[in-house]
């Protein structure tokens, strides 16, 4: 199926296509359901295309569906109907919980090697890897850790060093940063964005926070519940490089007023 | 991590040994007073210097017994270990397995061994055998059941992420669905330590063996047709010693496999 368009969006306000991704898709949603066995429906008809590279965020209130819709692309949970296509070759993919869940009786170095032993790697060779992993996000001195020795932060930044390891073309973050202060989000969003920067791998995060998506991301999908579709897909024009500047300037502000809109859209749909 | 310690241990350790220590010496007086106030026959309650003397003098033959009935305790906890962990495996990869199963261990841990402690002797030529077996039926069941509880508590997300990076069934087993079991294991070993001790006990008065080869029970059984009240008190004491040893080693067992990553094993103070 040649579809030429980039997205199709419904009853999109304000934005609507104003920048839609031209680069070529990491990955086609086509009509994607699901269906739990309950019988509720989950996610409806759903398509979505996400261009390669770029950061993405899906928004919307809880249980629209959004993780599901995640999961579904991480081939964690089946589809019911539908189907994902992968225009490219099929992309490594990293995955990034709610919840740091890393192995308690593994120290941080060997949490961040996990992908790379389980892929059957030498010791030397995996434990190289995950140590300059580990660098990059700042946590060489807590290599030797245990989880339960770390802060809520300093885990996640474990977790996101174990789903970079692998170099992902795709990462999928589902609420990532959900359980943290807001002080040490901030700090993740910058080191998130950095490595983003630095890696260019295709970004799909969720999250119910409008200043996140903001923040972080180039698109912003709206998702309304019950059952999940899409509502809303707005670009985000900011500025390339995005710092605490950023967060405090006007044209952030109107951008976050939008997606609020865009988000009140879907909750009253 | 500078605690102040003394003679070795950290300094907050030592109330913790110091306290039970000096309770236990106040009980023990207390005891022998009372004995020696109210002028008890050693026939009815004997004094604890009478008990110590007759744990000395008894040495050899209740030493011999203690070791009798540590082996079938210990080679009981080793078949019970096995067997509990491998079953738990079995339920683990299987619900049907689990539904079909479980109501017989659950049967088996439920009715008294006392009950079928002769039968088993009866049915089995070998006593030893039939004292392991028995020793065996009661420190199965803690492992088995906190073993599975374990193995199908893992963090789901864990999980997931095991499968994300094709993990194979073998990977996940080992280096994620054990170790995750661990806590719940080593809790259940704890309990059947000192259960697999009671079985053994039990077993060896059902059987009532004498000889060679008879383990602490015969030695109360015995002392007791012959109204050797003190030496009785010395097995009794032994038995109680030997349990408190098998759990505490197995304490120090779970807190040096556990006390880098579980809370359970953590310092209070931290």
């Amino acid at each position: 199926m040649a579809d030429p368009s980039p997205t199709e969006t419904n009853g999109t306000p304000g934005l609507a296509g104003a920048a839609a991704p031209r680069a070529p898709a990491a990955v086609r949603l086509r009509g994607v359901s699901k269906r739990y066995a309950n019988g509720t429906l989950a996610v409806e008809g759903l398509d979505l295309d996400i261009a390669a590279g770029s950061f993405v965020s899906l928004l919307g209130p809880s249980g629209c569906g959004k993780s599901t819709l995640l999961r579904m692309v991480a081939g964690l949970a089946p589809l019911s109907t539908g189907r994902i296509e992968w225009p490219g070759a099929t992309p490594r993919l990293g995955f990034v919980f709610q919840e740091p869940t890393l192995m308690p009786w593994q120290t941080a170095l060997d949490n961040v090697a996990l992908p790379l032993k389980l892929a059957g790697m030498a010791q030397a060779e995996r434990q190289r890897r995950a140590r300059e992993m580990l660098a990059l996000v700042g946590l060489s001195e807590a290599a030797s850790s245990y989880p339960r020795e770390l802060s809520g932060g300093m885990r996640m930044r474990v977790s996101i060093a174990r789903a970079l390891v692998t170099q992902p073309d795709l990462l999928l973050l589902d609420e990532p940063f959900a359980a943290l202060d807001e002080i040490t989000r901030f700090r993740l969003n910058n080191d998130l964005l950095r490595l983003w920067e630095a890696h260019r791998f295709t970004a799909v995060f969720v999250t119910h926070s409008v200043f996140e998506s903001v923040y972080l991301s180039e698109r912003v999908v709206v998702m309304a519940g019950g059952p999940g579709r899409l509502h809303a897909d707005l670009p985000i024009p900011a500025p390339p490089r995005r710092d605490e500047a950023f967060r405090t300037s006007p044209s952030y502000a109107g951008l976050c007023r939008a997606v609020s809109e865009a988000l009140a859209g879907a909750m009253a749909a | 991590m500078s605690t102040p310690r003394l003679l070795g241990l950290p300094r907050d350790v030592w109330p913790r040994i110091l306290a039970p220590l000096m309770m236990g010496m106040i009980l023990l007086g207390a005891w022998e007073f009372a004995v020696r106030h109210f002028g008890v026959p050693a026939y009815v309650v004997p004094g604890p210097v009478l008990i110590g003397q007759a744990l000395v003098a008894d040495w050899p033959s209740l030493a011999a017994a203690l070791v009798v009935t540590l082996r079938i305790t210990v080679l009981a906890l080793l078949v019970a270990v096995t067997a509990g962990v491998l079953l738990a495996l079995l339920f683990s990869q299987s619900k049907w397995v689990e539904m079909t199963f479980l109501p017989y261990a659950v049967i088996l841990q439920v009715t008294p061994i006392v009950a079928i402690a002769p039968l088993i002797i009866i049915w089995v030529d070998n006593v030893q055998a039939a004292l392991l077996i028995c020793a065996w039926i009661v420190a199965f069941f803690p492992i088995v059941s906190n073993t599975t509880i374990g193995l199908n508590s893992t963090d789901r997300n864990l999980v997931d992420l095991f499968r994300l990076y094709g993990a194979t069934r073998w990977q996940t087993l080992l280096q994620l669905r054990l170790p995750a079991a661990m806590p719940f294991f080593l809790a259940g070993l704890r309990i059947s330590g000192g259960l697999s001790l009671i079985g053994a006990i039990v077993a060896e008065f059902v059987a009532g063996a004498g000889g060679a080869s008879s383990g602490l029970a015969y030695r109360i059984l015995e002392a007791g047709y012959q109204l050797q009240i003190p030496r009785m008190f010395a097995a009794l004491a032994l038995i109680s010693l030997a349990g408190v040893v098998i759990f505490l080693s197995l304490s120090l067992l779970s807190h040096l496999l556990l006390r880098r990553w579980h809370e359970s094993a953590m310092s209070p103070d931290r």
